[in-house]
């Protein structure tokens, strides 16, 4: 297939799948970019903006057609204090700055760093999210009368059963109109989303944030930045790999990588907030039969239209009801396999999984958890694979005793390594078989040396044996330099 | 007269007692062959691409599940053939049927709660009714 042919394919190859899919999502994006705005302390429209401009651009330039990208509840959880801090100028310019950082991660084509994270981190971080996602919804319960946990109750109870029933209308969209409905007509005074912000009726303007280009700027922005730029790329790349999975197809991750820095940097400039890719969005395309590009810019067209039209209406939903839909998103982000099989998985992992979740909700940042989680798998790697197996033997007569070694000889392993060895046998010859062992750096090179200068101390001899070429390489491109040098 | 089976799976335990009942279904007549179909859907995506890193090795780690199947029901000495699919379990398993010329179509029943059934519909209840072909529901 050339180029052009790509291209008209990813349009035009699914016309009525794309449309109509593009529009159920749209539907279904407005609560959430409404919530995920609140979340982060900002007025609804920036997460609005946000998505139209993301889910366009992303339309155009993303990697895995298909995907629906928007303001997300990862991204949102990330830059609260940065809200809270600075205000939403410096949001915009740390957006900027996200966009950029993704950009040239897809640039030098980094995607593949994603396989040094190990998969329980990658479920600790979707559980974390999701057990964020929730307890940001408590503050809406705080000082409520039964009318609210009734709402949400209600709303939840809609959008779980509706589809049992008919699957024709997203169930959100019905449990949003019917409790919107019920809460105007009862006037029965709850919070709404007009309380909790301004939605004007215009479309995005172009304009870089208002704020002075100094150092101290780029020192306050930049830490969140970069963990913007971690998160998004993150939850980009993992969905990017399940619409891979769930239609059958594959997809360019650098390019998805570069397509997430150009929409970040471009929604920056409308006053959006930073977005990313959304698993729950892009189930939801799949599953309504999008696959192609032209789902994204409907679904982002769809939703400025609607909020164009339905501005006013917009500002009387209920928190309830949006409170309940975000519980729902909670619960579906959630991997309950994994806790299912908590028992199950070896007890590192699972501990990294914990650890994970643990270091997220505590300090409510998202790449901490991560980078606790990488550091620790790191860690218990080490830790299993520095196990060293050294096995005595003695032949002929008690005058040659042969050593064979099994396992990684590294810089963690040959302490233990050394300590296997005993210097005072009454031996004239000393064979250490290392074929089933590698010697992987310095350190094992060194311990090597040391163990030979040993043995033949005590007017021992030694002889290695069994050495693979790599390891053997190494010997002599080392050792030969330690020799050299006298030692 | 049941031939061309397609049995259908999840690959849970129920699943295993409805690929005994198509054996032994199969055994009945000499040319008999099995079809054993298994369908992606967006959860067990993201649940497999989770625990499995990429789309690559959760679609190996299915097809060493199914194999499984596939070997049953080889060593029974009938030929079998796996299928994997993507979409909504039952639509996609009812399409599958009702357009190829099977004989039967097995399934199991995974026996949910009647609040999960409420929530989550029952995936062999829906096949049965909208399928066009004889269809054995292994408890």
């Amino acid at each position: 297939m050339n180029f052009t042919e790509k291209l008209k394919m990813e349009w035009l190859g699914n016309i009525r799948g794309d449309i109509l899919a593009g529009i159920v999502v749209a539907l279904a994006l407005i609560p959430e970019a409404i919530a995920f705005s609140i979340i982060a302390g900002l007025d609804p429209i920036v997460g609005l903006y946000a998505s139209f401009c993301i889910c366009i651009v992303i339309a155009f330039i993303g990697g895995r057609p298909g995907m629906i990208s928007a303001a997300t509840g990862a991204m949102a959880l990330v830059m609260i204090t940065l809200v809270a801090d600075h205000g939403l100028e410096y949001l915009l310019a740390a957006t900027i700055l996200t966009g950029l950082i993704q950009l040239i991660f897809g640039v030098f084509k980094l995607a593949s760093i994603m396989k040094f994270i190990p998969r329980s981190v990658m479920i600790g971080f979707v559980n974390a999210l999701a057990i964020l996602i929730f307890t940001s919804q408590l503050q809406h319960f705080v000082d409520e009368t039964w009318i609210m946990y009734a709402l949400v109750a209600l709303t939840l109870v809609i959008i779980y059963v509706l589809p049992r029933f008919t699957k024709a209308v997203p169930s959100t969209l019905v449990a949003i109109i019917v409790v919107t409905a019920l809460a105007i007509f009862m006037n029965a005074g709850v919070r709404t989303v007009g309380d909790m912000g301004n939605l004007p009726q215009t479309l995005p303007m172009f304009a870089l944030p208002n704020i002075p280009l100094t150092f101290e700027t780029v020192r306050i922005i930049l830490p969140y930045s970069l963990a913007l730029a971690i998160v998004g790329l993150l939850e980009s790349l993992l969905t990017a790999s399940i619409v891979d999975d769930m239609t059958d197809t594959d997809s360019d991750k650098n390019k998805e990588s570069r397509g997430q820095g150009i929409a970040n940097m471009i929604t920056g400039c409308f006053g959006g907030m930073a977005g990313c890719a959304m698993i729950g969005q892009s189930v939801i395309n799949v599953k309504s039969g999008g696959r192609g590009r032209l789902s994204a810019l409907v679904a982002g067209s769809v939703l400025m239209f609607l909020i164009l039209v339905l501005g006013s209406i917009v500002v009387q939903i209920p928190m309830a009801a949006l409170a309940g839909v975000m519980i729902m998103v909670s619960i579906g982000t959630f991997d309950w396999h994994s806790l299912r099989n908590l028992h199950r998985v070896p007890r590192t992992d699972a501990i990294v999984m914990i650890v994970t979740v643990a270091t997220v909700v505590y300090t409510h940042d998202l790449s901490k958890g991560v980078l606790a989680g990488v550091v620790l798998s790191a860690i218990f790697f080490a830790v299993k694979i520095s196990k060293v197996k050294v096995e005595a033997v003695m032949e002929e007569a008690e005058s040659v005793k042969i050593y064979r070694v099994k396992g990684q000889l590294f810089f963690a392993s040959v302490t233990d390594f050394l300590a296997s060895f005993h210097f005072n046998d009454e031996v004239k010859r000393v064979i250490i078989d290392v074929s089933e062992a590698h010697l992987w750096d310095d350190s094992a090179v060194g311990a090597m040396d040391k163990l030979q200068a040993k043995f033949e101390q005590k007017g021992v001899e030694v002889s290695i044996r069994g050495l693979n070429k790599e390891s053997s390489r190494l010997m002599e491109r080392i050792g030969g330099l330690s020799k050299a040098s006298g030692h | 007269m049941f031939s061309h089976l397609l049995l259908a799976t999840d690959g849970s335990e129920h699943s295993h007692r409805a690929a005994d009942k198509a054996i032994e279904l199969a055994s009945l007549s000499t040319d008999a062959s099995i079809e054993i179909i298994y369908v992606v859907d967006g959860n067990t995506s993201k649940s497999d691409v989770l625990h499995y890193g990429d789309s690559q090795m959760a679609s190996r780690k299915r097809e060493e599940m199914l194999s499984v199947f596939k070997e049953k029901i080889e060593q029974a000495g009938i030929p079998a053939r796996v299928t994997i699919l993507h979409g909504i379990p039952a639509e996609t398993i009812i399409e599958y049927a009702n357009h190829h010329p099977f004989d039967c179509l097995i399934v199991g029943s995974r026996g949910r709660s009647r609040v999960q059934t409420m929530i989550l519909g029952s995936v062999s209840h829906k096949v049965i009714k909208h399928v066009n072909l004889p269809v054995l529901m292994v408890k």
